[in-house]
């Protein structure tokens, strides 16, 4: 526990160190603005409520996230500070969830800078909080998902630019599961089959959680799916970090 | 200290490290060495828990690296091939993250990293992101935070590769220092080093294991050990090579390239015989000039060549 904080710390500073933290920041809030305000068409829909604001970041994270987590294993590997990290006295769980804490609590970070758009809308009007804090909480989990597919794909290459576009496709299949046109085209399958690709969608359980019921299935399947992909992310590493 | 037992590492088909069995002692200073690729980095990476071996194993102040690894690496300290470091980080920062890591906390890991600092010279760039540092200071790094803990064995992969004549003659000076009470294990390419560092050298080469004794061992096993090199006026010593050949300790005697109006030789001696002191009285006797007279103490290269690649003609 102790160990993950120390490596916790570490990797969160070293997001600070750099300007990577900074551009992600800045980017993800123009973005997160842009979609809500303009392309959501927030005025149009003369709503007090931050749907178009939470509607958009699937797609947000798909283009973000892996940026995140491309160099979270591949650059440990290219520098060889895996040796250096993995030669003190931690276990590989400590490095594996110190790390995906870090990233996971970074995102928290550009997160939480967009309550200025919470606060506008309970400036404009009288939205349902409850809703909002529910969208919040999905945000979170899914930002979760992301960054464990992405902190696995992370630790098979040296490469960072293979590692982001290997996890973007990931990120977009695990999207994309849940989207009617894509299901219609499974409609020759079985409807076991439509029905479990749907519910690996991030789409479902995002947009389940943003109506403002928190279930305990979207919260399973989140949480269950960020632990199967650590796992493998360990694995991963133990497996490739000799080459 | 440290108890190599039948360690292997094989990558698929290969064999990087092939049944390799040695025992290192408190206040020993080994040197390994090897050619590129011999295995020796390999070995030091299943030594310090960072590579798990195929067969045998490795144990450590007590601890077996298979099934106790944490507390393998709580004792050693090490330093990896090439000193790789957080380049984001300053030197003050990664040792602070070492330091708790390694268990050291509050004003304890602040004087704990102030003694280590001290001693490896890193005052002056301590607050400097490390990627900025040359790579002495670099390297001074990476030997902090491999010593920051006092650990007992200390496993340095090429502690001096690409440093500077100076920058070498400080981190072998540092190694002799820490020497006493602790296990070291270095690897190296500069033959020279193991003479001057080590209490011991081990040579390994195809992941075989195939030299294992102190350097001045190691040196002897040249063929030119206790030769003597001599250079005489040639008008003054006409038949020089044949009158040396009758003499009884010389078992062979080598014409050497020489500048015009001198004879040079290499002699060789049989066993056990003093050869610089017949040698001397001969020349004298015969009334030779003599313009050079030098007793060789072994050609390292010669040695390692002839070792390394007998092994590899084995395979």
């Amino acid at each position: 526990m102790k160990q993950t904080w120390i490596v916790f710390k570490r990797e969160l500073g070293g997001y600070f160190a750099t300007p990577v933290a900074y551009v992600f920041l800045v980017v993800y809030l123009i973005l997160s603005g842009v979609f809500t305000w303009y392309i959501g068409g927030f005025y149009e829909r003369d709503q007090a409520d931050l749907q178009t604001f939470f509607l958009y970041h699937p797609w947000l994270y798909l283009a973000l996230i892996p940026a995140l987590s491309m160099r979270m294993w591949a650059e440990e590997r290219r520098s060889g500070t895996i040796e250096l990290l993995l030669t003190l006295p931690i276990e590989m769980a400590h490095a594996v969830v110190g790390k995906f804490l870090a990233a996971w609590c970074f995102v928290g970070v550009a997160l939480a800078l967009t309550t200025t758009e919470w606060l506008t809308v309970n400036y404009l009007g009288e939205p349902d909080n409850g809703i909002i804090v529910a969208g919040y909480v999905g945000s979170m989990l899914m930002a979760g998902g992301f960054l464990a597919i992405g902190s696995c794909i992370s630790a098979l290459t040296k490469n960072q630019v293979i590692a982001f576009v290997i996890t973007v496709v990931a990120c977009l299949g695990f999207i994309l599961s849940g989207f009617p046109a894509v299901l219609d085209m499974f409609q020759w399958a079985p409807e076991f089959l439509i029905e479990a690709t749907r519910s690996f969608s991030f789409l479902t359980h995002f947009a389940a959680i943003t109506r403002g019921v928190i279930d305990a299935r979207d919260l399973v399947f989140f949480t269950s799916l960020i632990v199967f992909f650590l796992y493998i992310n360990a694995v991963f590493v133990d497996l490739k970090k000799a080459d | 200290m440290i108890e190599i037992r039948n360690l292997t590492k094989k990558f698929g088909p290969f064999t990087a490290v092939d049944d390799i069995s040695f025992t290192v002692e408190q206040g020993e200073v080994l040197g390994f060495l090897g050619p590129n690729g011999a295995g020796k980095s390999t070995t030091m990476k299943m030594l310090t828990g960072f590579l798990a071996p195929t067969h045998g194993t490795a144990i450590v102040c007590g601890h077996d690296v298979r099934t106790e690894p944490r507390a393998v690496k709580a004792n050693i300290g090490y330093l990896p091939e090439g000193a790789p470091l957080y380049p984001d980080m300053t030197p003050l920062s990664l040792l602070r993250f070492v330091a708790e890591i390694r268990g050291y906390s509050g004003t304890r890991r602040n004087q704990r990293i102030d003694e280590v600092v001290a001693l490896v010279h890193l005052e002056s760039v301590l607050h400097q992101r490390i990627e900025t540092l040359s790579k002495g200071f670099k390297r001074r790094v990476g030997l902090a935070q491999a010593i920051l803990h006092d650990p007992e064995v200390l496993i340095l992969d090429e502690p001096t590769d690409g440093l500077d004549p100076n920058q070498k003659h400080d981190v072998r000076a540092l190694i002799k220092q820490m020497a006493p009470g602790k296990v070291i294990v270095l690897s190296t390419h500069i033959l020279e080093e193991v003479e001057q560092v080590c209490t011991r050298a081990i040579i390994i080469a195809e992941g075989r294991l195939c030299f294992d004794g102190t350097p001045e061992e190691f040196r002897s096993e040249s063929r030119h050990h206790h030769a003597v090199s001599l250079t005489v006026k040639t008008e003054t010593a006409p038949d020089a090579a044949q009158a040396l050949e009758s003499l009884e300790s010389v078992a062979t005697v080598e014409v050497l390239p020489s500048a015009n109006g001198t004879s040079s030789f290499m002699l060789f001696p049989r066993e056990n015989a003093s050869l610089v002191r017949d040698v001397n009285r001969f020349v004298h006797d015969k009334g030779w000039e003599l313009e050079h007279l030098h007793v060789e103490q072994g050609r390292l290269d010669d040695v390692f060549r002839e070792i390394t690649q007998g092994a590899a003609s084995t395979v």
